[in-house]
């Protein structure tokens, strides 16, 4: 059986600068894997480069076994429809209602009219629970677990198999953080979709997980089932794990 | 420090830019007449561009109608020939102040606008998030206000230029003695097609320059609200600058005898 996301020694670098050194992965089908390491590591490079937004130097990425690393065009869009991702700041359209926002990519990517796209905006914010009533409102009158919820709404309105999920509990409390944890396994159970997210908050990462894959230097350190991640015997890994100062990681306290 | 390499690295970021905004030009021209055309937010931004422009364009069209009379009237005066008002302004008006200045008023209206809004969304994800959604961000953001500019800008100089005219009739009429009836047939009779014509090019033009000069400094900035300050002023202080550059290639060019 074909990997649905496989990346093969992917590097990128800005300037000087390198951030993925030989980025090796694997992504089973409806899986859900998450990787996981400090700031500045390149996690949000990674999924930027498998969504092509940017595009990596060196390496190659496949999605159900085809190679997406430099396609465009036409081509680029036709992938793209099996992608949906809820981003950090939910990057929800501030100029668009709620109900615009989850429905854009039925309307805009797939020509959907808008009256059928609107039941359907509706019936997704019903899956992340918010009511009838937030879909005509204004992304910036809701707080922001609301707005993560609409975020994750836009992100499986489209039934996509592949969700990506850059820091999805960041900035909220706990309790938020939780609910969220819980939609993101429910709508991915749901949908039968294939997970990829990236956090450094280890107890959401060991919630939404069947996998978890360290990132560090460039390069995935260590991957195995979440429920080997105690026993890893790496020492990165048990720093991480742990948030202890002292260790083989020093963090880089400038950019 | 080795001069030398300063010299150099300011030169390489010179053509950087200009080869980035190279490209960027050539996706937004490519994303023009390439489908989806999304119409309805080419009228959308048309009536932020074009209909909301128009209480700048219009006072800014009139005042600089009335103190062109007056001077032209008060230099004129110097050798007797203070009958040529309506002549010089409506020439002046139709061929340079009436594009140019709506031109500079679009640029620093429209084109702050553009790189703040587009600004704003490159810092806070939501391009990405378009590229995410299927949705090709050039097509969706670029090409609508680049389309919108270039339709609304001539229909604005337009207006701007009967206003322009008008701020000239004014000032003529009731302050310097002018007939109306003459102050307007001197007008009619002396503008030529080509005058008009060409000052409405040069609007498309100028339109044209403000889009993209405001998207590809939205989508260029970096970091924060700094970021986004600085793409702003770079969209107004740039496209201004080149809308007075282009003014001058294109007058050699459309009058070229």
């Amino acid at each position: 059986m074909t990997a649905k996301i496989q990346l093969i020694g992917v590097k990128k670098r800005f300037g000087s600068k390198v951030v993925l050194d030989g980025v090796d992965l694997t992504i089973e089908k409806q899986s859900s894997l998450v990787i996981i390491g400090g700031s500045g590591t390149g996690k949000s490079v990674t999924i930027k480069s498998i969504l092509g937004i940017l595009r990596p130097d060196e390496g190659t990425i496949l999605v159900d076994g085809e190679d997406i690393t430099h396609i465009n065009g036409a081509a680029r869009d036709r992938v793209m429809k099996k992608f949906g991702m809820l981003f950090q700041g939910a990057a929800l359209f501030d100029s668009l209602a709620v109900w615009e926002n989850v429905a854009f990519g039925l309307i805009q990517g797939r020509g959907m009219a808008r009256a059928k796209a609107r039941d359907i905006a509706i019936q997704k914010l019903a899956t992340v629970g918010l009511t009838e009533d937030v879909a005509f409102l204004s992304p910036s009158e809701l707080s922001g677990g609301m707005q993560k919820r609409v975020g994750l709404a836009r992100a499986i309105a489209a039934d996509p198999e592949i969700i990506f999920f850059d820091e999805p509990t960041t900035g909220l409390d706990p309790i938020m953080a939780d609910i969220i944890n819980d939609l993101i396994i429910s709508t991915v159970r749901d949908v039968g979709a294939t997970a990829l997210s990236i956090t450094h908050d280890m107890v959401s990462a060991r919630k939404i997980s069947d996998r978890i894959a360290m990132l560090y230097g460039g390069k995935i350190i260590w991957a195995g089932p979440t429920g080997e991640i105690d026993h890893s015997g790496n020492p990165y890994v048990e720093q991480f794990i742990h948030g202890r100062a002292e260790g083989p990681i020093k963090m880089a306290v400038k950019a | 420090m080795n001069p030398f390499a300063s010299i150099g690295r300011a030169v390489l970021t010179v053509l950087a830019h200009i080869g980035r905004l190279a490209l960027f030009t050539a996706r937004a021209l490519a994303g023009i007449v390439s489908p989806p055309i999304y119409t309805r937010l080419i009228l959308s931004q048309m009536i932020r561009i074009g209909y909301f422009s128009l209480p700048v364009v219009g006072l800014t069209a009139f005042f600089t109608g009335g103190v062109l009379a007056l001077q032209i009237y008060l230099g004129g005066n110097r050798f007797g020939a203070e009958a040529i008002v309506p002549q010089v302004v409506v020439l002046a008006v139709t061929r340079e102040l009436g594009p140019v200045i709506a031109g500079l008023m679009i640029a620093g209206r429209v084109g702050a606008a553009i790189a703040a809004e587009i600004g704003t969304m490159k810092v806070t994800e939501q391009i990405d998030a378009l590229t995410t959604l299927a949705t090709n961000p050039i097509k969706y953001l670029v090409v609508p206000r680049i389309v919108a500019a270039v339709i609304s800008m001539p229909i604005l100089t337009a207006i701007g230029d009967s206003i322009g005219v008008m701020g000239g009739y004014a000032v003529s009429v009731y302050s310097l003695n002018f007939t109306g009836y003459t102050y307007l047939k001197n007008t009619m009779d002396f503008a030529h097609q080509d005058d008009i014509t060409s000052g409405l090019i040069k609007a498309a033009v100028f339109g044209f320059i403000v889009a993209l000069m405001g998207c590809y400094n939205g989508f260029n900035s970096k970091g924060g609200a700094q970021g986004v300050g600085n793409a702003t002023t770079n969209a107004v202080v740039s496209s201004s600058i080149l809308i007075l550059a282009a003014d001058y290639v294109l007058t050699a060019l459309l009058f070229h005898k």
